[in-house]
This record gives C-alpha cells, sequence and structure tokens, in this order.
C-alpha cells in the first residue's frame, strides 16, 4: 500500500494512540469528528464538504438531474490495478456517464470494521481523493459507522452520485434498433479476472490489473461525435452477456454478435480457459457497450479509439430483428450459440 | 493465442466438417463421453455443422452430474455440522440434493469453501487445526490424481483433521456398461482427452476388439471434436473397430506413470452408484485401508440419511445417451439452471445445461439451428 502514513497527519494525537480503527471511530465523539477533520477533510477538500453541514449545499444545475447509487463489497480491499476507493468513485462516476449526465458531485458512506488499519482506511480515502479529482467530481458528503470485529469486510463503501443530463438527450436500453451496431470501448473481463487472482491465490504469467476508470471523459467524446447513440451501459457484474441480454429484453429485439471480434487481453483469455470462465460474462469496471445507428458506427469508434479509455473499441455485433430478447453468438468455427446469464456467479469447473 | 486460437481456425474446422459430409453414407450415432467435450460441442455450434447423418450422443462423462443423490445429502450433512470447513469444487456447489445445494447449507451457516485444489483444503487443515477440513472428492480419472496426492501428503503431514468424502468414478466401466445395455444405440464414441492423459488408452483396444466399437482419444478445441468425429466416421464407413488416438499432443498410450501409481496406492476398486444410471459394478474408487483414517463417510455418522430424487428428472435417460436434453418434457419448463430438478441442469459439465445456455435456438423438431440470418462480423 501507498499513500497515507497516520504519523504524517496534522493533529498527532489521538489518532496516533489508534493505528486501527476502534468502535469509537463510528461513535460520533471526539474520534468521529478527528477522523472526519484529520483524514476526509483533507483528502477530498472542497467548500461544500468544508461546511460540514447535516447536507450539503450546492449550487443549482442545468438540465436533468441523475441520481444513482451503488455499495462497493470486494475482497481483497487492494487489488492489481486498484482498490475499492477508487472502484466506489469509478463506478458511480460510470453509472452517471453511460446515462447521459456529467458527474458532478459524490457522497461517501464508510461500513468499517473494527481492527481495520488506519493507514489502510487512510489509503483507500486518498485513492477516492485521486479518483474523484481525475473524473472531475467533487465528495461533497458522507458518513461513517463502525462494525465489530466480524461483522464487516474491512469497509464497505457506498457511493451515490448526482449528474445533470443535457436537454435533448436521452439514452436507454430500451432504445436499440434492428440495424444498429453493437460497439464495445475495449478488452473485456480484466476486473472480475484480476479480483479472482487475487482473492484465490491464482498465479499466472503476468499480472492481470483491474481496467477501474471513469468513462465520463469517453463519454463526451462519443457523444460530442455521435449524438445519435442510442444505449450506453457499463458492464459490471454479469459482465457483458448481462448488458446485452438487458438490452435485448428491454428493447425487445436480438442482439447478435461475433466472438472474433471481441477484444480480450490473451492472459485473460487464458485465465478464462484455465478456470472455465466465459470472459463475456467476467466482471469490467472501465468499460462500456454502446448501441449506435450503422450509419454511424465508424465514426463513433473512430472517435474512441482517439481517446486512452477507448483505444482498443471494436464493433463486436448487430442489432436483430430475429429471436427477440436473446443474444447470440457466432463462435469461432462458424457454429452459433446463445449468450445467456450464469444463474448465480460463474463457478470455476472441476476438470 | 498459441494453443487456442490454432484449435479453433474456422477454414480448417469448414475442411473438416466437408471430409466429414463427403464419408458420410448414412446414419450414426457416435458418443462424447465427457461433458466437457458437451460442451465445448454445443458452446462452439458444432453439432450445426455435421450432415443430419451423424448424431451425437450425450455420454455420462460429467463427475458432477453422475454424484449419487445419497453422496451429495451426506455432503450436506457434513458441511452442516459444527465445526467443520467443508470444501468443494465450484460446479458442486449449486448441484440439488434431496434439501436443496451447498449454497443453501452455506447461507443457514455451514462453512463452505470453494477450492481449486485438493491441496488447498489441506493447507486450511494445517491453518485450522482445531476443525475438521473435509473435501469434496469426486471426479472421474482426471481429477482422482490431485485428490489421491493430498490425502497422501495428509498422512504425511500427520493431520488428524483432513479427511475427504471419496466419489470417484471410472470411464471404462461405464463404456462398458452403455455398451453392454440393451438399449444401446451408440456406434462410436469419443474418449475424453483428459482422463487419457492419466490413464493412457491402453485400456480401450479390448473394449474396441469386444464390441465392435471404434473409439477415437479425443480432445476439447473445436478441431479436436470435428478430427475425432470425422475419424470415427471414417472407422464406421470403413466397417472398422479399433481405437485411434487423435489428441497425441497429450495422450500417450501408457498414460502418467507417476499419477497412475499414486492412485494404485491411494485407491482401490469397488461397485459406485451412478446418480439416474445406477450401481455399475467396479466402477469408481475408494481409500484404501492404508488411508481409511481419511474417509469423511467413516469419521462423521451420515448413515441413516433418506435421499430422494425428483420423479419428473430423466437425466438418468440423458446421462445414459437415451434421451437428448430437450426431449425431456421438464426442459425449459420445470427444470432450468434456476430451478434445476437434476444435476445435468446444474452442471458446468452438464448436457442440460449445455442445452439450456447455449443451444436454444435449435429446433427442437429438426435439431437444426431455429433463427435463419447469418451473423455477419464487422470489420
Amino acid at each position: 500500500m501507498s499513500g497515507v502514513n497516520p504519523d504524517n497527519w496534522t493533529c498527532p494525537l489521538p489518532l496516533r494512540d489508534y493505528p486501527n480503527v476502534v468502535l469509537g471511530h463510528g461513535g460520533g465523539g471526539k474520534l468521529s469528528a478527528e477522523l472526519v477533520e484529520h483524514l476526509f477533510l483533507p483528502a477530498f477538500r472542497n467548500d461544500a464538504l468544508a461546511a460540514l453541514g447535516d447536507a450539503a449545499i450546492v449550487p443549482p444545475v442545468a438540465g436533468r438531474l441523475a441520481l444513482t447509487t451503488d455499495c462497493y463489497v470486494v475482497r481483497p480491499l487492494f487489488f492489481p490495478g486498484g482498490c475499492i476507493g477508487d472502484l466506489a468513485v469509478n463506478g458511480t462516476v460510470n453509472d452517471l456517464a453511460v446515462s447521459g449526465a456529467r458527474p458532478l458531485y459524490l457522497t461517501a458512506g464508510f461500513i468499517l470494521e473494527e481492527g481495520l488499519p488506519l493507514a489502510a482506511l487512510g489509503d483507500i480515502v486518498a485513492r477516492m481523493a485521486a479518483a474523484a479529482r481525475a473524473a472531475g467530481v467533487a465528495i461533497v458528503t458522507g458518513d461513517t459507522k463502525v462494525v465489530e470485529r466480524g461483522h464487516g469486510d474491512g469497509c464497505f463503501v457506498t457511493t451515490a452520485g448526482v449528474g445533470a443530463v443535457p436537454d435533448g438527450l436521452t439514452l436507454g436500453p430500451e432504445r436499440a434498433r434492428p440495424g444498429d451496431a453493437v460497439v464495445v470501448s475495449g478488452a473485456i473481463g480484466n476486473h472480475g479476472i484480476a479480483i479472482m487472482s487475487v482473492r484465490e491465490g491464482l498465479e499466472f504469467e503476468t499480472i492481470i490489473a483491474s481496467d477501474t476508470a471513469p468513462l465520463n471523459g469517453l463519454v463526451n467524446e462519443m457523444l460530442a461525435a455521435c449524438p445519435n447513440v442510442r444505449v450506453m451501459r457499463d458492464p459490471t457484474r454479469g459482465g457483458v452477456a448481462a448488458t446485452l441480454n438487458e438490452i435485448a429484453g428491454r428493447s425487445k429485439v436480438g442482439i447478435e454478435i461475433d466472438e472474433a471480434c471481441l477484444p480480450i487481453d490473451p492472459q485473460v483469455w487464458a485465465a478464462c480457459e484455465l478456470l472455465g470462465l466465459d470472459p463475456l460474462m467476467v466482471a469490467n469496471e472501465g468499460k462500456l457497450v454502446a448501441v449506435v445507428p450503422p450509419s454511424d458506427a465508424d465514426r463513433l469508434v473512430a472517435a474512441m479509439r482517439e481517446h486512452p479509455f477507448g483505444a482498443r473499441a471494436a464493433v463486436i455485433g448487430t442489432v436483430s430483428d430475429q429471436h427477440a430478447g436473446m443474444v447470440v453468438a457466432r463462435t469461432a468455427v462458424g457454429g452459433r450459440r446463445v449468450v445467456t446469464l450464469p444463474v448465480g456467479e460463474q463457478l470455476p469447473r472441476i476438470c | 493465442m498459441k494453443y487456442l486460437t490454432e484449435f479453433r481456425d474456422g477454414e480448417l474446422a469448414r475442411k473438416l466438417v466437408a471430409e466429414i459430409r463427403s464419408a458420410v453414407t448414412r446414419s450414426w450415432a457416435i458418443m462424447e463421453v465427457c461433458g466437457g467435450q458437451t460442451h465445448s460441442i454445443i458452446r462452439n455450434g458444432i453439432d450445426q455443422l455435421l450432415p443430419p447423418e451423424v448424431e451425437l450422443v450425450h455420454g455420462p462423462g460429467c463427475p458432477v452430474c453422475v454424484t449419487p443423490v445419497e453422496l451429495i445429502d451426506k455432503a450436506h450433512a457434513i458441511a452442516a455440522a459444527p465445526g467443520v470447513i467443508f470444501c468443494s469444487f465450484g460446479d458442486m456447489l449449486r448441484v440439488p440434493g434431496t434439501a436443496g445445494d451447498l449454497f443453501q447449507v452455506k447461507g443457514r451457516g455451514g462453512d463452505v469453501r470453494v477450492v481449486y485444489s485438493p491441496l488447498d483444503a489441506v493447507k486450511l487443515a494445517r491453518e485450522n487445526p482445531t476443525r475438521e477440513v473435509v473435501f469434496f472428492g469426486i471426479g472421474f480419472e482426471t481429477t482422482a490424481p490431485a485428490n489421491a496426492m493430498a490425502v497422501v501428503q495428509a498422512q504425511r503431514l500427520g493431520l488428524s483433521n483432513f479427511s475427504v468424502l471419496v466419489s470417484h468414478v471410472l470411464v471404462p466401466p461405464a463404456i462398458e456398461a452403455i455398451l453392454g445395455s440393451p438399449a444401446n444405440r451408440v456406434q462410436a464414441f469419443l474418449a475424453a482427452g483428459h482422463v487419457c492423459c492419466v490413464m493412457g488408452y491402453h485400456q480401450y483396444p479390448a473394449l474396441a476388439e469386444r464390441f465392435r466399437v471404434p473409439i477415437v482419444v479425443t480432445g476439447f478445441e473445436p478441431l479436436d471434436l470435428l478430427d475425432g468425429i470425422r475419424r470415427a466416421v471414417l472407422q464406421l464407413e470403413a466397417g472398422t473397430a479399433t481405437v485411434e488416438n487423435a489428441y497425441p499432443r497429450v495422450v500417450t498410450f501408457e498414460g502418467n506413470r507417476p499419477a497412475q501409481a499414486v492412485l494404485a496406492d491411494v485407491f482401490e476398486e469397488t461397485d459406485r452408484a451412478w446418480r439416474g444410471i445406477g450401481v455399475i459394478p467396479r466402477s469408481g474408487w475408494r481409500l484404501r485401508a492404508a488411508y481409511r483414517a481419511f474417509d469423511a463417510e467413516a469419521r462423521f455418522d451420515v448413515s441413516g440419511i433418506r435421499s430422494v430424487e425428483p420423479a419428473a428428472c430423466r437425466s438418468g435417460e440423458v446421462l445414459r445417451g437415451t434421451l437428448k436434453p430437450h426431449q425431456c418434457a421438464a426442459f425449459g419448463k420445470e427444470c432450468t439452471p434456476r430451478a434445476p430438478l437434476g444435476a445435468t441442469m446444474v452442471s458446468s459439465e452438464g448436457a442440460c445445461a449445455a442445452y439450456y445456455n447455449y443451444g436454444r435456438l435449435v429446433d427442437l423438431g429438426t435439431g437444426r439451428i431455429g433463427s435463419a440470418g447469418a451473423v455477419a462480423c464487422p470489420a
């Protein structure tokens, strides 16, 4: 871990007396106040937060408001490519961005387990702050609770987000039409395999890093180049398969993809083969799926490839008037298969 | 990607399919023994590429599917016992026993953990000396060596808190049982490449000769499977019945001798019940007397469990190759991966799960792909 060292915090007492989270840090007393004053405020630094009101007061915004909230539980808290903190910021930023909203403000709720090293919390918060800066959003209010040892997983984070949707822009999974192109912004499956590799102690020849990233900048470029984008979704849990099935179901269309067109990193592909997982169903945290009229597809992909988070954007298939509600893939050898969803999590195979 | 893309080459696949088409003069039923092969066939749409005369029949080679419900119920009872850490491969967690699956046992407070290797369970036993660590040792000859090695390792370490719930099954007796059945209609076999990787294929020539049936050792990639089918068809058309090795990059005649040695040291043959099929003589392994201390069935009192199979489930017929999954009245209706009647709908190698997950475009009348229109690969 890197980042915050409690020894360097501005107020030496009593935080130095508690290298780990204790129940008092969530009790609303002095320990709680010091956590806010010396950990959260310096990291997230902004006027709305500094007022420390019961609610953050922010200026009015132009356009329709978009609201979202998401809870983050990930084990381990730190993994190749990120941690629960940047994940919590990027995830909520992305939920706003793919809804067409410009992300503006986030809230952050922490449920901490007694015993969590304060240095780890400091690192999580520092990375949240960095992620918020990178995405151009402000974390304006929050809350902290502490649960007894054994009643949490170190740290749970809940972030809510507020954004503004420009007038005239409407995106939604119900808007796909037969003939549309289906686009993915880059290589899929990295986050899920990265988490699995550290959680289960699996060792691969190369380290597979999470793709966690804020996508609002990419979305801006996409909408500037192609205002007619019909659908945008970030394929997190359930992967691209879940997102495409949702679009097919909500739009009452079929979706046909070509497996040969899917961008998949070789090491992710190899890990999936080894474990018997389908990369289409593995989670992503820095990718989006878009549906666009066919005449706009090339322009959209070209614009996406100009952005670092869309450098490997590709058309992976088309929307069809066949098999409504179903996603079908053409396989490498020319067969076809249904792309469905696992009932729960994908489970590694026996042999 | 080397070793993957080269066995999924579309051009080579078309050539193999063309060769199969030109060789076929009449109908043939070929069984792929292994559930992993079934999934690869359905997932890659290989069955759709074959001429209608070539019917692929799905075999009993899914270790999860053939584990008898009695043993699953025993696993659930052990996993629910206080102080137990119950370790299993992921596939087994959703397989229904009489009263639910291992996820439900876990939800009720059982300490059920997914492991990727039986040696991880041994490690857990070392790290938790006050807990009983039980490993669910299921599988064919493929997983058995690692499970045997875990027992050997536990003995070397002197672990008294480690045991294995053994349910190993063997392929050759299953093939023999299928061929010996009056209802059999299988005319050739694709033998499971990974089983042969461990055991070799020296057990098969006698079977091929006795039952006059071609057996082709086959891998799991699309080209492996198409080549296996091609060789089986060529033999059937020529009237020959020999054993061919179409997986020489992995399989030798002798197999893996060190693995066979540890298997022989730890296990001995026993009659074994197969879910949906019944008892097949000498078709399983149990721990030898020298390792009986590691037998979870002996360590935990799980003898009085009453098990019940759902009456509507016809997975036994699917496993014997006499019924296709979609020919079952419950398929996709009362029986889905969300509410499975049997293990074949749950396991990642189960034939019913393969049909449900990948093959729902197949026309139930013709067995061919039902939806018109090709999927174009955009530039």
